[in-house]
Order: C-alpha cells, then structure tokens, then sequence
C-alpha cells in the first residue's frame, strides 16, 4: 500500500521509523524540536525550519531529538563523536551552505577516522541537509555544495528526486555503517508523490532508470532529474526517444548504470544544479569518455549551474538553475 | 543627556523608519509582490538606532540576516534598499543580493549576512583595518545571541582583546535563536558574561530603551576610539515579528509577546521620555512619521518602476576583472 506524501512528510516518516526500530538512533541540529517540550504554555515544537521534523519530540522526547545551539562545528563534531562511540545520529545542517561552518567536522573526522584507525572504527552518521536554488534565498542559502561531500573519500552523498525514493533512501542511510550527506533539494521538499508504508531501503550506490529510451540519456540527481522528464516528454512529441537516469547516489556513484544507459543510446547529457567545475556533471562526463568511450556517438554534454554566486533577482535565479529549454538544446547539439 | 533637539529628531526618524519599513516589507510580502527569506527587525530598533548615533562614515557596521534596521541605522539609503529588496538593478547590490545581503561599502556599510556569527569577524578585521590604517574609525559588529554559540565569535573576541582593536560587539539578545529559546541552549543568564573569558569589558543595556543603549554604546565606542580596547555589549531585547515573515510563532507563548509589545515598545517609550521632558513637541514627531510614510511610498514607487538587471549580470562581479 502506498499514500501520497510529500518529500518532506516521506523524510519525517522515515525518521519516526528508524528511530522507532532502533534505540541509538537520535537526532540533534538547530530547530530540529524547536521549543517543542517548554511545559505549561501554549506552545508547539517548530520542528525545524522548514517544519520536516514536526512531532518527533513529541514522540521520542527530549534526550532523542536535541535543539542545539547555532553551533554547527559544534553541533556536527559532536555528532561524529556519537557516531564512533556507539549512537547512530541523525544531524540537521539547516542548509548545506553552512557546510563553511562545519567543514572540519566531516571532511577530517567523519570522512576519515575508519581509515586512520586502521578500520577499527565505525561512524555511522547521516547528516540531512537542504540544497538548491528556488525560494530566492540568495547566495548564502542557494547553493548545491553534494559535490564537495561526494569528493571526500570517506563519506557518502545521496539525493533523491522524489519522496518514495526520500523515504527509503534515508532508511538506508541511517543504516549505513559510514557517514552519509542526505540531501534535500528544496524545489521537491513539498511536492507529493506515492511513498510505500511500512519499513523499506532504497540501496545507496544504485541510480533508476525513470523513464526508458533510446536516442539519448538525460542524466539528473534531486530536482534535476524532474527537469530531464520534462524535457523527455517535449522530446517524445518530436518522435525522440529519451532514457532518464536518476543517480540518486553521488558517491558512490552507479558507474555501472551510466555506462549502461550510454551503452544504450551513445548519448549523454548531464543535467546538475551545482556549478560546473569539479562536479558530478564532469565527473559523469569523464567516466563517459574514459571508460565508455567506444559506445559514444557525440560528445558528452553537462547542463549546469553557471561558474558564478547564487543570484537573489527571481529572473536571474531562473536562469541560474538548469532549465528544459537548456537540456533541449544540449541534445540538439548531440545531432538528436 | 547629551542630545540636542535636532538629534533627538533624528533618533525618532531613524527608529520610526526602520519600524515602517519593516511593516511596509511585511506588506509587500504578504501581498506577494516581494520574495526570499526576510526577517524583520521590528522590536529591536532603539539597539541599531542607539549604537549607529554614535558612529560616522569613516566606521564600520557588520550586520545579521535580520540587517535592514542597521542599514538604515548606519545612513544606508532606504531607495537604494527598497530597489534591492525588490531585485532591482538601482539595488544597493544591483538586485544580485538581496534582503541577506543588503551592503554600501561607502557607508561604512559591511552587509546583512547569511551565516550566523560570520559577520563578527568581519567586524574584527574592519577594526583591525582601522588601527593600522590609523583612520580613527571603529567597527560595530552586531549580532543575536545565537551567533555567540558560534566558535567565529569565541575566536573574534579573543583576538580583539589581545590585540586592543577598536571594535564593539553588540549582541542582540532576543531571547530566540530563530525558533529556540535561548535559555534551552545557553546555560549562561547573561550573554555579557562570556567577555569574561577573554579579558574584555562587558556591558547590559536594556535593548528596547534607546536612551539606555545611547548611554553605554557611547561609553564602549569611545573607549575603542581612545584606543583602550573592546567591549562586549548585551542589549536585552525582542523580537515583535517571527524568525523570517511567514513564520507562524507557534513555538512562543502569545502572551509574552504581548507583554513586550504593549508594555515595552521601544518606539512608544522613547516618545514617552521625549514628551515628559519636554525636549520635543508631538507635532514634530508626528510630522516625522507623516515624512517617513511618503518617502517609504515614493521608494516603493521608484524600485516597482525600476529596471531589473540584465540577463548577462548573471555572470559580472563573480571576479574583480573580467567574467567567469
């Protein structure tokens, strides 16, 4: 049986049932209960900032879903120590801009203590953060930073596209014996899809076909990938047949399902909200000519962000972020 | 008191304007005719307007993502603002910024700020520019009491101690870090303690009392001016509207915001004092708030009417010269 949630509803389902199957499962980040257990007045928890932890201190109390302080060094370092010390949290960074506050936390403890131990430790940690452009939140607040995590050996990088995929992908990642960023790209957060009840893992490591084809592959993760159905079904009036391949995992990433989908169509455009260099978008289009190169009939070509700030103007951040029109013109200059 | 009558004016324009400005951006959301993320400053204008009193063009301000109120405070245009606000190329940052980052540089302006406690640096090294420069200026950084459980301020604190910097922090100490009490996650009564830490002068003011500000604001600003060193200033105060516009409050008890907005309005307050005293006449204030209005109109007017940027300024300004 399924039910329509949104991705925000899938996230605190998920939530309520990790932690509901198992006792070391705790959450703790800035708003995660939000005033929620002050006694003796009319209020209610806050439930973060965009409301996706709501009721959850309620049901699990005080000592399972902290409020921290503004303190995301503090707030994610200290999660890392948990995690290696026998809990399994569950941190909130607000959004993964504030990856600049708390960068040393995950990319010299989190990403690297199993290593240095010589394997004799474990950091199970998954840290949900919001990504994305959208909501004119500017440049501070916009940004799609899973390709700094996604390059850091040690840690893993998830985004879904939709909520049942949220759902199950979260599940996985609590789960998960190492660190995992579990992004949360904001233009979804509240849309609604079919999500399964009951317990269930989406495997990281293992992106979808979405849509089959054969002429081309639109390759998408998180809010992109609803970008490259869309321009897969104008394709489709036109006679062009469009396969869509969500990543869903950044890191590891699905190497094997890129090649396929290549394979399939000699035809690859990547389409990637963060900006171009350093990214997935190359990442994807380096493993294409590397090790995919002889079924490939054009060039690979990435739709990306610009190489520039997140801007606050709606017209400008429309045009920042990857748009149908631009994934229709890059197949274009495929020869499709 | 110090003050002149045509300073006084000023004060209540400066208090007036940030109140409606504030409002008139709640409208405006609300009316769907502006967005991102705002978060207002209503409640906690005697601090900015208490503290930029006392400072020139040649100091610096670094502000918060709750900025607008220091901006105007700091003599930052409300045209150039409103532009902004609404993502207009005649914005102070040419609509490529936004509420977050409202800036002017040449008005000693350092910007509204994203991050939480990032600001406070900036304000350290402003400071640290205006000693080795010798320019006499000194820098403000105002910030809320979230910001100092952020290492960024621990760290700033005691560098500016150490090396004497003429620099003053202004905590802003509305009780909430966006939907948390303070006193969840603060284990300290009172923000102004943790100077003690770094050998640093500390000072509470009653943030919604502007003459009270005016006062010990004055005393730590000339203080790091003569060169003897900063200060950290709590001013205890409230936040009347949500974290950000649209926030639905359930997280505090309406009642105390009651409390604070009927009894201790910091606008209501200092009309009571100025009135008592007889410093000012009620015509003149009230002829203030009717001048506040139809500029607000007239700077609503003109960014509506203003052109938005280019298309091609998605990619200006990422570097000093040239494109990316």
């Amino acid at each position: 049986m399924s039910r329509v949630l949104s991705v925000s509803q899938a996230i605190n389902e998920a939530l309520t049932i990790a932690m509901e199957t198992d006792p070391d499962v705790i959450l703790l980040g800035e708003d995660v209960a939000g005033g929620g257990t002050r006694s003796g007045d009319d209020v209610e928890e806050a439930g973060g900032v965009l409301g996706t932890t709501k009721g959850l201190v309620t049901k699990f109390g005080p000592d399972r879903v902290l409020d921290t302080p503004i303190s995301e060094m503090g707030l994610i370092g200290t999660a890392v120590g948990a995690a290696a010390t026998g809990l399994r949290p569950v941190a909130e960074l607000m959004f993964i801009d504030f990856l600049g506050t708390c960068l040393d936390p995950l990319l010299n403890q989190a990403a690297k203590l199993r290593y240095m131990f010589g394997g004799k430790v474990r950091v199970p940690l998954t840290v949900r953060t919001v990504t994305g452009a959208g909501m004119q939140a500017a440049a501070q607040h916009s940004q799609s930073l899973y390709w700094m995590t996604a390059g850091i050996p040690g840690l893993k990088t998830v985004i879904p596209s939709n909520a049942a995929d949220a759902k199950g992908l979260l599940l996985a990642a609590i789960r998960d014996d190492d660190p995992v960023i579990f992004c949360e790209p904001k233009r979804i957060l509240f849309q609604a899809g079919e999500v399964p009840e009951g317990d269930y893992e989406v495997p990281i490591g293992e992106a979808a076909v979405v849509r089959e084809g054969s002429d081309v592959s639109l390759i998408g993760m998180g809010a992109t990938v609803a970008t490259a159905l869309e321009a897969a079904e104008l394709l489709a009036a036109e006679g062009k047949s469009a396969e869509v391949l969500d990543l869903r995992s950044l890191a590891p990433l699905d190497e094997d399902a890129i090649l396929a989908t290549l394979e399939k169509t000699g035809t690859v455009v990547v389409v990637d909200e963060s900006t171009p260099r350093c990214g997935i978008a190359s990442d994807v289009a380096a493993l294409c000519v590397d090790r995919g190169f002889d079924f490939l009939n054009a060039p690979v070509k990435r739709v990306t962000a610009p190489h520039a700030p997140v801007p606050y103007n709606k017209a400008l951040e429309d045009a920042y972020i990857p748009s149908v029109a631009r994934v229709i013109e890059a197949v274009r200059e495929c020869g499709i | 008191m110090d003050l002149t009558r045509e300073e006084l004016l000023e004060a209540y324009r400066t208090l007036r304007m940030i109140r409606a400005f504030e409002e008139k951006l709640n409208e405006l959301v609300t009316a769907g005719k502006m967005g991102g993320f705002l978060h207002l400053y209503i409640g906690e204008e005697a601090v900015a307007t208490g503290v930029c009193s006392h400072l020139g063009v040649r100091d610096w301000v670094a502000s918060t993502h709750r900025g607008h109120g220091h901006c105007i405070a700091k003599g930052v245009d409300i045209r150039a603002m409103m532009a902004e606000l609404f993502g207009r190329a005649t914005g102070t940052s040419r609509g490529k910024g936004g509420s977050m980052h409202i800036a002017d540089v040449q008005q000693g302006m350092l910007g509204a700020n994203g991050i939480v406690g990032a600001g406070i640096p900036l304000a350290t090294g402003a400071a640290l520019s205006a000693k080795l420069k010798g320019t006499g200026g000194v820098a403000v950084a105002f910030f809320g009491d979230g910001a100092t459980n952020q290492g960024q301020f621990h760290e700033s604190l005691n560098m500016a101690a150490n090396w004497k910097l003429p620099v003053v922090y202004v905590v802003e100490n509305n009780g909430y870090g966006e939907f948390t009490p303070t006193d969840f996650v603060v284990p300290v009564k009172d923000i102004a303690t943790r100077a003690g830490s770094y050998a640093m002068r500390s000072e509470i003011a009653d943030g919604m009392d502007f003459f009270d500000v005016y006062e010990k604001a004055g005393e730590a600003i000339r203080r790091a001016r003569a060169g003897e060193g900063p200060t950290l200033l709590e001013c205890k105060t409230y936040r009347f509207a949500g974290h950000f516009v649209g926030d639905p409050l359930a997280y505090r008890a309406k009642e105390e915001a009651e409390d604070w907005i009927q009894n201790r309005d910091p606008l209501a307050r200092f009309e009571g004092q100025v009135l008592e005293a007889a410093l000012v006449e009620a015509d003149d204030l009230r002829r203030i708030d009717h001048d506040v209005e139809e500029e607000l109109a007239a700077a609503v007017v003109d960014a509506e009417a203003a052109p938005p940027p280019g298309l091609e300024e998605l990619l200006t300004d990422v570097y000093a010269r040239g494109e990316s």
